[in-house]
């Protein structure tokens, strides 16, 4: 693979985030991207390698470590007219920008009534499952769920990253873009321009038993557990929401009507998860659609470990996915 | 000057009449920062202040009718009403927001300055905020980043001694608040605020600069709230005279002994006040905003 000369369409996730950044950019030149070390130094997951070589430091720039200065000028640059792509390293350390994402970005142009819209994209490294520990892995995206004005995404597969981060730029509201760390070695091939709906779940896999839901590593440990229950007669569909918020409920709604069981999978705790609000959901408008009480695996209520026992116990496996589906499946 | 004087006063009025909803932070006695800093600018050069901000749009030539609208929540209001006095808004005239988390738009002005550098465009982003501000992250990350990358930004403080409740000597080890600028190698300036060609000049000496690429000023701009932190703050804490010493150098009264012309200036007064009046009942008799207003320029 050639990252630096983008032109390769096999790649796998880590190298499909720099891709998607260059065409975007090369696309529209209102598009620029800054963050920490994100430019000569190609990132510290080696994510952004190559864009500083093409697009050089007007375009690409390093900025100090200052997350609330980051957001803040993708706040303005964008109120001028620029769509930038701002990153935030380490998810975890949006809570260093609390204010600038929460009462800046995602009100503005409430509070506005309108006059002021933010293309902004925020790319955010997310999840557990690296050995980071608890400041450096947590589920960052369900903070911001409940937040609004802010569009949510979270892509699990090489496709649903690029098609995501297309639209995202493209968006006029501000975009959350979480990557997560786990997903780096996994494998696709990119459609040069291709746009994935931002709102617009993918069905993965079909069945008619039960209705699992489950977005980046939990999609994949679904999918994996689907295979084994079809082993058993359980035959499971695997609906990945790809974007958080706007969240596609008709999707899982329209599933629902063939399987009447659901079962969620989140990583994090299960309070105030996307999951949770989910199953809320689905409780309110799809009640009567359901033969068993709808289910959420997900992890306890504590930090995120560093043990790699216990950051492996925390994260919801194929094991327990396969548990609960047999329990609903009994139910 | 005198328009944002009337105006506010009749904001109190308002909010005595129990009109106002929340809160409501006046500009009485700082109206040359606005004035004289503004003066200085281009209509398209980006502003952004705080929620002390009814002045600033209004030197920014915004309608009065649709500000008193905003602070009265009503339809017609510069942000149909979603806003409030916390956050009148008007980007026909490129004022991009008054915020109200303190030095949480130091950074979106550090963003506005970044956007004209971008594109290559010759703006010039000025923001102002209180004294208040020079102690919270934001300020230092703003001032960092505008500075290491030669932004195109002017910082005004508007130092009007007071942070909320508390002196500015409670809070803050420096007594010159453009001493900050040092940490981030720009220049530091203090100007008397209260005089509203000084601060005019002073605006663009750093405006002038800024545009021809030389990077980001600190103005320290002198002043006084002749108020209270907001309507429900009496101000009981300011010693004894203080007012009254600032009242003698109430910027109104010192741009009208400039002028030396008591005829013309009083005749400037009083037809102010009248339009002033017009306005605030013009918007008075504007209705709420549709309830379907709720759900609009969320996302989508």
């Amino acid at each position: 693979m050639s990252a630096e000369k983008f032109t390769e369409n096999a790649l796998n996730y880590r190298q499909t985030i720099a891709r998607s950044i260059h065409d975007a950019m090369q696309a529209d030149p209102s598009v620029f991207f800054f963050g920490e070390d994100i430019g000569a130094a190609g990132g510290p997951f080696k994510t952004t390698a190559g864009l500083f070589d093409v697009f050089g430091p007007h375009r690409v720039r390093d900025t100090p470590i200052s997350e609330q200065a980051i957001v803040g000028a993708a706040i303005g640059a964008a109120a001028m007219g620029q769509r930038p792509i701002a990153e935030i390293m380490f998810a975890d350390f949006a809570a260093v920008a609390h204010d600038q994402i929460v009462n800046q970005l995602a009100k503005y142009r409430y509070m506005t009534g309108g006059q002021v819209r933010l293309p902004v994209t925020l790319r955010l490294s997310n999840g557990a499952g690296s050995g980071f520990a608890a400041q450096h892995s947590q589920p960052v995206e369900n903070w911001y769920i409940g937040v609004p004005g802010l569009k949510v995404v979270a892509p699990g597969t090489v496709e649903d990253l690029y098609g995501l981060m297309q639209a995202a730029v493209r968006d006029d509201d501000p975009v959350l873009v979480f990557e997560h760390k786990t997903l780096f070695s996994v494998k696709g091939t990119v459609t040069p321009g291709a746009v994935v709906p931002i709102g617009s779940a993918a069905v993965v896999r079909s069945g008619g038993d039960v209705t699992i839901v489950a977005a980046q590593l939990m999609r994949h440990r679904a999918v994996e557990a689907a295979a084994r229950l079809d082993d058993e007669g359980i035959h499971c569909t695997v609906i990945d929401p790809r974007t958080l918020v706007p969240f596609d409920d008709e999707t899982v709604l329209a599933s629902l009507r063939e399987t009447s069981r659901l079962v969620v999978v989140g990583e994090g705790p299960a309070d105030g998860s996307w999951g949770a609000a989910l199953v809320a959901r689905v409780a309110r408008h799809g009640f009567e659609l359901l033969d068993a009480a709808p289910r959420l695996v997900c992890s306890p209520f504590t930090p995120v470990p560093y043990a790699e026992s216990l950051e492996r116990a925390w994260l919801p496996s194929v094991d327990d996915i396969v548990a609960e589906v047999r329990s609903v499946v009994a139910y | 000057m005198v328009r944002i004087r009337e105006f506010e006063n009749g904001v109190g009025t308002l909010f005595h009449r129990n009109l106002v909803r929340g809160s409501t932070h006046l500009y009485n006695g700082q109206e040359a920062v606005a004035v004289g800093a503004v003066a200085a600018l281009r209509p398209t050069d980006p502003v952004t202040c705080t929620y002390r901000g009814h002045g600033v749009v209004l030197a920014r030539g915004s309608d009065p009718v649709a500000c008193y609208a905003e602070i009265l929540g009503r339809s017609g209001g510069l942000c149909g009403g979603k806003g409030g006095s916390m956050h009148l808004t008007d980007v026909s005239r490129a004022h991009y927001g008054s915020h109200a988390i303190v030095g949480a738009h130091l950074p979106i002005a550090v963003g506005l300055g970044l956007g004209a550098q971008y594109r290559g465009t010759d703006e010039v982003s000025l923001t102002f905020f209180g004294d208040g501000t020079v102690n919270i992250g934001a300020f230092h990350e703003a001032l960092n980043l505008a500075a290491v990358w030669s932004l195109p930004v002017v910082f005004v403080i508007e130092n009007n001694l007071y942070g909320e409740y508390s002196p500015v000597a409670a809070t803050t080890p420096i007594t010159r608040l453009a001493d900050r600028a040092a940490g981030y190698a720009m220049p530091g300036v203090q100007v008397d605020g209260n005089d509203v060609h000084a601060v005019r000049d002073i605006v663009a000496t750093a405006a002038e600069r800024a545009r021809g690429g030389g990077g980001p000023t600190l103005i320290e701009a002198l002043t006084y709230r002749q108020v209270g932190h907001s309507r429900s703050d009496p101000a009981t804490y300011r010693p004894e005279g203080e007012l009254d010493a600032w009242l003698e150098r109430d910027p109104i009264t010192l741009l009208e002994r400039f002028i030396g012309d008591a005829a013309a200036t009083a005749s400037v007064r009083e037809r102010v006040a009248a339009e002033i009046t017009a306005a605030l009942d013009a918007a008075l008799a504007l209705p709420e905003p549709d309830e379907a207003e709720l759900l609009t320029d969320v996302i989508g």
